[in-house]
């Protein structure tokens, strides 16, 4: 069919539609080979890769940008504040938060959780007081949240599962109550790739009026985040998973609840004032950020950030959507494996078992295949135990990744399977 | 393919699908717990130690196919061997996957079956696997209660 102007629907095609061999070009560690065959890498869910534009960006800073923060006259000193300030601004607009001082840098998801543990929770939490959260979170969610129960006398509740890795909402809402101090749910999980229906759980925590931390380390890179929509009270990412730098991350918080939070660490930039009687600490953001910051990190994410929208989220996620689709397909049809993790709703993981396999081999034979995934208990050993499994092997698709490279993990696979009979 | 099958070789996937010695042992004179926290390998070892002679050795546990029959060979191969020869043996062992490349012959002289794991000295990230039951081994013999860690 020809037409001479294009349709709303081709329209819609065409930016549905993602080049992903031009994108893959942006990603230099992507075109090299290991063990002498092309790397194929799905362990994003544990680290993705940065764009040339990131890399462009902390080199432009280190060769010509880099000072100290929010203390020189000089001109290095004022670029690398512009820089540092700017990217701030470009992750407040990426998580469509109101106001930039409700951006926190924080070195990754486990500070920022520890510190809404510390600043926000521990004040509030008394003996018998609780916290709910759910049995798919990362270590990272659940041992801040046992050592603050730990030391107030307070009791994690943890909302149960089901076998295909969904969160049994029924059950998770029984378990608010009116001791419950702090819901902490994982919007994505790392190990079974299930999407939580974040909205209904903001919704009955909310209706109780129990405010709301979201671990969003697995769901930024897949899905656009819009907070003030979602209306969650916090919100936690690393920069790593963001196609970042390492050693930076954000925890986004509403500013009504950051500015009742006694800081988390004392040190520089985080005061007003010092004197040996009294320290009036700084405002928001700097109340949260003692110390001199990860200043490239964060220009590094927040130039991430702006090529992540330059693509557009959502196409990534209509792609992505359509290669685990295609994934899940090509891999069950493999004799003897199991997937972990087949939520209705799930983004980028391929967590799976092979019969008689143990998955430390099956990674081995894989990385030899150059073929990178993460195998063992991915930091969430309760589900392992859930799923009465020792560990898995975990593919987890970018939107780099093509049909091409779920063929090649699916053949490696059957190598796997050749070695092992 | 060929450096796999160096690492997994017919006897190390025979041992790994069916190991040796893999039941508990009733009244062990020793016992030892190891565990490897990045994979999740856990296993448990048992040694009956008479006149300084390993009469009997068993393990449980899970692991992969490299921990398992590491396990399940090492196991085989100490029945009847002195304690000292078995410390020996954890060293020449130890040596051939973390020593020096080039007398990696050499050192897995006196091995016997268990230098079809010289092969694991190529694989950096599996060195741990094959080294666990050995470690257990150690602390077993040396009387330690703690778990043994590869970590």
């Amino acid at each position: 069919m020809t037409s001479r102007i294009a349709t709303p629907e081709s329209t819609l095609q065409a930016r549905a539609a993602l080049d992903v061999e031009s994108i893959r070009k942006d990603f230099p560690i992507l075109h090299q080979n290991v063990h002498g065959k092309p790397l194929v890498y799905l362990d994003n869910a544990a680290s993705a890769q940065v764009p040339q534009a990131v890399i462009d960006a902390l080199q432009k800073y280190y060769e010509t940008d880099r000072a100290n923060v929010h203390r020189g006259v000089h001109e290095l000193s004022q670029r690398a504040t512009d820089d540092y300030e700017g990217a701030r601004a470009d992750i407040q607009k990426f998580l469509g938060a109101a106001d930039t001082r409700e951006i926190i840098y924080v070195r990754g998801t486990t500070e920022a959780i520890n510190l809404v543990a510390h600043s926000f929770a521990r004040p509030r939490l008394e003996a018998g007081d609780e916290i709910l959260i759910s049995a798919m979170e990362h270590h990272s969610n659940i041992v801040p949240w046992q050592m603050l129960c730990e030391e107030r006398k307070a009791k994690l509740r943890v909302a149960p599962i089901n076998d295909a890795g969904e969160l049994l909402l029924d059950e998770f809402e029984k378990l608010l109550s009116d001791r419950t101090r702090l819901v902490a749910v994982n919007h994505v999980s790392n190990a079974l790739g299930t999407i939580n229906p974040i909205r209904e759980i903001i919704g009955m925590a909310h209706r109780r009026g129990i405010k709301v931390l979201l671990d969003g380390a697995q769901a930024v890179p897949h899905t656009a985040v819009n907070v003030r929509e979602l209306d969650c009270d916090f919100y936690a990412f690393s920069g790593h998973k963001l196609f970042g730098p390492n050693g930076i991350g954000v925890l986004y918080g509403k500013r009504e609840l950051l500015e009742e939070m006694p800081p988390y660490q004392g040190g520089g930039d985080m005061i007003a004032s010092v004197t040996f009687e009294k320290t009036i600490y700084n405002e928001l953001p700097y109340k949260f950020e003692a110390g001199t910051p990860n200043v490239s990190g964060s220009i590094g994410l927040g130039t991430a950030v702006r090529y992540l929208n330059g693509i557009g989220l959502d196409r990534i996620e209509a792609y992505e959507k359509e290669l685990l689709d295609y994934g899940t397909r090509a891999v069950s049809a493999i004799p003897g494996l199991r997937l972990i993790g087949t939520a209705k709703e799930k983004a980028s993981v391929l967590s799976f078992v092979l019969d008689g396999v143990h998955p430390h081999d099956v990674g081995t034979v894989l990385d030899r295949e150059g073929v990178a995934v993460r195998t063992g208990h991915h930091c969430a050993q309760p589900v392992m135990q859930r799923f009465g499994v020792p560990a898995t092997t975990r593919a987890s698709l970018a939107f780099y990744n093509t049909r091409a490279e779920i063929d090649t993990l699916a053949a490696a696979i059957h190598k796997v399977k050749e070695i092992f009979g | 393919m060929s450096d796999l099958r160096e690492l997994y070789q017919e006897l190390i996937v025979d041992h790994s699908r069916n190991p040796r010695n893999f039941r508990k042992l009733e009244n062990p004179s020793c016992a030892a717990d190891g565990f490897n926290p990045l994979c999740g390998d856990k296993l448990k070892l048992f040694l009956k130690v008479e006149d300084g002679v390993i009469k009997d050795a068993s393990f449980e546990g899970s692991g992969c196919a490299i921990s398992t029959a590491s396990a399940s060979l090492m196991t085989e191969m100490l029945k009847g061997q002195k304690v000292e020869n078995a410390k020996a043996l954890f060293e020449t062992f130890h040596y051939m996957l973390t020593g020096p490349k080039d007398p990696q012959h050499h050192a897995a002289q006196g091995l016997g079956k268990l230098a079809v794991f010289a092969g694991v000295s190529e694989f950096p990230a599996r060195v741990k696997c094959a080294t666990l039951a050995w470690h257990t081994l150690k602390n077993a013999l040396d009387g330690h209660q703690e778990v043994v860690s590869t970590e």
